[in-house]
């Protein structure tokens, strides 16, 4: 019964936190609270059945835990002193909808503190608003337990150091954390796809719990187009994961992936989240990447890619982010359109803000290979390899490296 | 008589079940639909999640275009999933359809159809 019941609890876990956070103003305290009211469930659920309104009944029962073990702990004088009257009696029912969005999205945004490395936020928000185990954020991030379980704790202490405001945000206020949230489940997606380093490529950990992030912002938000098009980018790239590497563990481009292989279910619902997003109007960076991205997952082949869309897509998206990176898709863009050695002038210019961007030199190293000019190509991924590239980009790379070594062996 | 399955649960929990658990809902399934197969025509459908859905409402003011929304909002109690239905001898019948997919995360109804076209019709 228990697997039944936890993921219920699963699933209830970031709205149960947010609201239990507002109401003891500390993270710790409605962890254990909740903590509480899922062991509890699980002796009451497993002999009566699950109530029907599961949320309802975890927060009233955590919120008698939660006041129960601050009678009984010394943390209540500082959680107390925080509170400007004496606790709130708690609804019985669950908090409005209103309330809740603001609550969650609270949650989140105490987890992108700004004291706290991006990495860190990350592993704070899988552990407080998913509720994976430090064990569990440990192997994500490649990390050893202890190590991890010691920057949890001094990200905790931080964020309880200079709390975040609990009273209800203004709209510009709620805006500005859901684009900080976005970004931080954004980048959490980024983390699982590319590893910064590593053995692995790929820890789809990351990459599930991003997107199931990702899926409670447009629960929560139905009205803002650029979280139904971040979740749609997301599970666009996503339904690429088993494409993505070969039986050798080598890093397949785009290009070159068996498109059988893309998850055709994932694809469908971006479709239909793009399509919502888009009607929405407002044309964000969020909008456009997954445009571009579903440009990708409508072509059969690769050679049937509208080259044209993407382009136009990327130089819609360099006037929102005029960033080096960017400019760097725009130009890859380009380099379908008009040739390689249009893109090998265009990337001239990108030299230096992007010198220790390892896919700045893949790229040049693949287009140099284009128009034969082995020797430059072997230096672009040399390159690569000198910026500490995942194993599997190692190995593909070397592999390049190869070809022109024995193109130049042949003239 | 034409029954319809309906299936309620709340979107998301399937997804947080460990691999064994979420096998054994689809092996529920796979058997329906192999059941269904063998007796004739059925539909059978899996909606995708309420974040993708945009809502149709009636129009507020006579003769004005219907109000086209982005969604229902924060909802945590239970959605609907997905439906099956098919043409059954009697309830009995149909109940013993039913049972194959039931599981802990979903509430089962089953209705009977008052009206039907396309692939079963109950004309």
């Amino acid at each position: 019964m228990s697997d039944w019941l936890e993921a219920t609890f699963a699933q209830q876990r970031p709205r149960a936190i947010a609201a239990l956070t507002r109401v003891f103003r500390d993270i710790d305290t409605a962890e254990e609270a909740f903590a509480d009211a899922c062991l509890k469930a699980l002796t009451v659920w497993s002999k009566d059945g699950a109530p029907r309104d599961p949320l309802a009944w975890l927060l009233a029962t955590a919120r008698n835990a939660g006041l129960d073990q601050l009678r009984k702990s010394q943390r209540r004088a500082a959680i107390l002193s925080r509170h400007t009257e004496e606790f709130q009696p708690m609804p019985a029912e669950t908090p409005d909808s209103d309330e809740m969005r603001d609550d969650v999205l609270r949650l989140l945004f105490i987890c992108c503190h700004p004291e706290l490395d991006r990495r860190d936020q990350i592993a704070i928000a899988l552990r407080v608003v998913v509720g994976l185990s430090v064990q569990e954020i440990a192997s994500a991030f490649l990390v050893k337990f202890k190590t991890m379980e010691q920057r949890i704790t001094r990200a905790k202490k931080k964020i309880a150091n200079n709390p975040v405001a609990f009273e209800t945000p203004s709209p510009a206020e709620r805006g500005a954390r859901l684009g900080e949230v976005s970004l931080m489940i954004y980048l959490m997606f980024s983390e699982g796809w590319s590893t910064s380093a590593g053995p692995t490529q790929m820890n789809l950990t990351l990459c599930e719990e991003a997107i199931r992030l990702s899926r409670l912002l447009v629960v929560l938000f139905p009205s803002m187009g650029e979280q139904a098009a971040l979740l749609a980018l997301l599970l666009l790239q996503h339904a690429r994961r088993r494409a993505r590497m070969d039986a050798d563990g080598k890093l397949v481009t785009l290009d070159d992936q068996d498109r059988n292989l893309w998850d055709h279910a994932n694809i469908a619902e971006a479709t239909a989240l793009l399509q919502k997003a888009e009607r929405i109007g407002h044309r964000g960076p969020y909008i456009i990447q997954a445009a571009i991205a579903a440009a990708h997952a409508r072509a059969s082949s690769a050679n049937e890619t509208d080259w044209a869309l993407i382009e136009s897509h990327y130089a819609a998206l360099y006037a929102l982010q005029p960033t080096a990176v960017v400019r760097l898709n725009l130009i890859a863009a380009q380099a379908k359109l008009y040739g390689p050695h249009h893109a090998l002038k265009a990337t001239e210019g990108l030299a230096d803000d992007l010198a220790s961007y390892r896919w700045f030199h893949a790229m040049r190293g693949g287009l140099l290979q284009e128009v034969g000019d082995h020797k430059a190509a072997i230096k672009a991924f040399e390159a690569v390899l000198s910026l500490s590239p995942t194993t599997p980009e190692r190995a593909t790379i070397a592999e390049k490296i190869d070809i022109s070594k024995k193109e130049l062996g042949d003239m | 008589m034409i029954y319809a399955i309906t299936i309620y649960g709340e979107p998301g929990v399937f997804e947080a079940l460990p691999k064994e658990r979420r096998d054994e809902v689809m092996t529920g399934h796979g058997a329906l639909q192999e059941a269904l197969k063998a007796r004739g025509e059925f539909v059978s459908m899996k909606l995708m999640p309420p974040t993708s859905a945009v809502m149709v409402e009636p129009a507020k003011i006579e003769g004005a275009a219907p109000l086209i929304t982005d969604g229902p909002f924060a909802d945590t109690k239970e959605n609907f999933l997905g439906f099956y239905a098919a043409d059954f001898k009697d309830l009995d019948e149909a109940l013993e359809h039913a049972k194959m997919i039931s599981s802990p995360i979903a509430r089962l109804e089953v209705r009977p159809v008052s009206w039907a076209g396309g692939a079963i019709s109950s004309e």
